[in-house]
């Protein structure tokens, strides 16, 4: 028998008897402002939450902390925000990413209860724009909250089924005596632009 | 044969080591009880979480077909692995069927179970571990030892040290901050020039054919985002039945392991890196036998989150490597008999049975009472030591005799009492051997209950 009927056929007869599923739905009280909530939340897994009063504010917004990173190699896929001067959709290889200063990205909603941000990364040139740069923007409708990871769930079911990701803050590790450390292997640091 | 005791002796030797190494994981301990106090459902989740697992293991293998017809759907291939010679054979195709020689991975308990290193290593196949916790170990020439935090027993002048000799870093350097952004360095070199990235999977998703994997420094993301190819191994026991249930465990996952309300990175992969392939091993090794395990199937549903370990008093203060088996803690010692009961018999005593661990098992595992039932199973089949058994028949008969009991207990009080330290604490006591012996009390209860009875009485 090949290794799959076989494993299957062992589960099938190892299997406990039937037991039902539950409804994986929250009980928790939505919060009084969420985006409030996203912004402490956003705090907390050290990302930098910037409010923008509408679109039109955004560049200027953008520009702001492009001086303070001295970025030169911008990749925007975000039109309004800034024009960018690396074009990754013009990179064949996502090697030549390397090197790239700050990538602005699009986020779809962000998550109050622990500022993750949801980025649909298929529509993403290359994939791995959002780790391999050294400093990440998000750019996130500020209207665009939702409660909790249950609600966040209801939210992804309804997108056409794809690779995507939750990203919440900077890259980071604490693997040497529990030491906090910002900047790992991916970005040096998140800034979330809450538009609107 | 050597057990966890005296293992463990050889850890607690360096007291000071071993005082840190407790203070580090209640750290770490006490930022889960934050977290996980912060959520107001919290003990409703745990019970979903727990529900869930057992409806999927009732069901797996349909949610595992329905999980594979998904993935194949969006572009992955996926390989079934009875055991871990399959699986590391599985992997090596893949490899030399494209002639790659250089791996990058992320960190995955099932390869460690596998040994999957050093079976690619001997086929001339450069391997290097990405995590920076999973690196330094490998640096180091170590298993890891601690399922979250693999370097955990190192100090930072250790990794400074280890830097040293093997990333050319200066001489003596101890901040973190410095060490990481070397080891960034270092990475960011293997990464681009690797030709494959390989990663556990945290979570997988029948309803969608999702594979999903939660890192905070986003090597599974750099691993699997430059090299075309991507293969993900996965114990069958990973399998949730729809995206809706990742809410419930991701809201625990990482609360119960670190205390962070999420980690960095949660990627939910769905085929392959355009014009790359994705490869999805699907790995049985022992899981179907525990599963028709009535007593100790439950311990399938361990999303290995670590809570039990950092909050065991024992591993705590005996390290991770006293365990000798990959997953170490409560967990580990009620898995590892089942795939060699006599290699690992002693780990089920590695425990004080506070029941501290089922307390944060975030999907609620009975670790303590499955302790207990692997311990009841070692001496059933005869794998205690001498000494063990010899102690454990005395104090059967003595508990099961009105008369011996009295006997036993003013004896002990009246020697406790008059004995030299020499002989008390001499090398028959092995509970004397790291602590002391509590006061004996004056009275002993029985006294006291007669008194109480009589005076009320009276
Ligand atoms: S047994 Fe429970 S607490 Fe221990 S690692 Fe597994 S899920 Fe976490």
């Amino acid at each position: 028998m090949d290794s799959r009927s076989e494993i299957l056929k062992r589960l099938r007869a190892a299997a406990p008897p039937p037991a039902p599923l539950p409804d994986p739905r929250s009980e928790t009280v939505p919060y009084a402002d969420p985006l409030a909530q996203l912004e402490a939340a956003l705090q907390a897994v050290a990302a930098v939450p910037v409010r923008v009063a509408g679109v039109a504010a955004l560049p200027e917004a953008v520009a702001a902390v492009v001086a303070q990173l001295g970025a030169t190699r911008i990749a925007s896929a975000v039109p309004g925000a800034a024009p960018g001067t690396v074009r990754p959709e013009e990179l064949a290889d996502p090697h030549e990413l390397e090197g790239l200063d700050l990538a602005i990205l699009p986020g779809e909603f962000g998550v109050a209860e622990n500022g993750a941000i949801w980025v649909n990364a298929a529509a993403l040139p290359h994939r791995g724009v959002f780790v391999v740069t050294q400093h990440l923007a998000l750019v996130l409708p500020a209207r665009e909250v939702v409660t909790d990871m249950h609600a966040a769930y209801a939210r992804i079911a309804a997108l056409p089924r794809s690779y995507g990701l939750f990203i919440a803050g900077p890259s980071k590790t604490a693997d040497i005596e529990q030491a906090l450390v910002i900047g790992a292997h991916g970005a040096r640091s998140c800034t979330v632009f809450l538009v609107g | 044969m050597i057990g966890h005791a005296e293992r463990a002796a050889r850890f607690a030797a360096d007291d000071a080591r071993a005082h840190w190494h407790d203070q580090a994981l209640w750290w770490v301990r006490a930022k889960r009880d934050k977290a996980a106090s912060a959520v107001p459902d919290w003990e409703r989740l745990r019970g979903l979480a727990s529900a869930i697992k057992a409806h999927t293991q009732s069901r797996l293998a349909d949610y595992l077909e329905e999980f594979e017809r998904n993935a194949t759907a969006a572009g992955a291939r996926v390989h079934w692995a009875r055991d871990a010679e399959e699986h590391n054979a599985i992997v090596h195709r893949i490899l030399a069927d494209r002639g790659a020689t250089r791996l990058v991975k992320s960190k995955s308990m099932l390869t460690e179970e596998c040994h999957l290193n050093p079976y690619l290593e001997a086929r001339g196949i450069e391997v290097v571990d990405t995590d920076l916790g999973e690196r330094i170990v490998q640096l180091a020439h170590e298993p890891p030892s601690h399922i979250v935090l693999p370097a955990i027993h190192r100090k930072k002048e250790e990794i400074g040290e280890l830097f040293h000799h093997k990333l050319g870093t200066a001489a003596g350097l101890s901040d973190p901050k410095v060490l990481t952004e070397a080891a960034r360095g270092h990475l960011r070199e293997r990464f681009m020039r690797a030709q494959a990235g390989l990663t556990g999977v945290n979570f997988a998703v029948a309803e969608t054919g999702h594979v999903v994997v939660c890192t905070n420094e986003g090597n599974a993301d750099m691993g699997t985002s430059l090299p075309p190819i991507h293969i993900a191994c996965m114990g069958v026991e990973k399998l949730v039945p729809r995206l809706a249930d990742l809410a419930v465990f991701l809201r625990l996952l990482a609360r119960s392991a670190t205390g962070q309300p999420t980690t960095t990175y949660t990627t939910h992969f769905l085929g392959p890196l355009r014009g790359g392939e994705l490869h999805i091993v699907v790995v049985d090794n022992g899981r179907s036998r525990l599963l028709a395990d009535e007593t100790f199937r439950r311990a399938l549903h361990c999303i290995r989150c670590g809570a039990c370990m950092n909050t065991c008093p024992v591993f705590r203060r005996s390290g991770g490597y006293s365990y000798a088996y990959t997953i170490p803690g409560p967990i580990g010692s009620v898995l590892a008999p089942s795939v060699d009961p006599r290699a690992h018999a002693s780990l089920p005593f590695a425990s004080s049975l506070c029941g501290s661990c089922d307390d944060v098992c975030p999907v609620r595992i009975p670790l303590h009472d499955q302790l207990l039932a692997r311990r009841r199973d070692a001496a059933r089949a005869g794998l205690l030591s001498s000494g063990k058994r010899l102690g454990m028949r005395l104090a059967g008969m003595v508990l099961r005799s009105g008369f011996l009991y009295l006997l036993a207990s003013r004896l002990g009080k009246l020697l406790g009492r008059a004995l030299p330290r020499r002989i008390l604490y001499g090398r028959w006591n092995v509970w004397g051997r790291q602590r002391e012996l509590p006061p004996l009390p004056r009275e002993s209860f029985r006294d006291l209950y007669r008194q109480h009875r009589s005076e009320r009485r009276g």
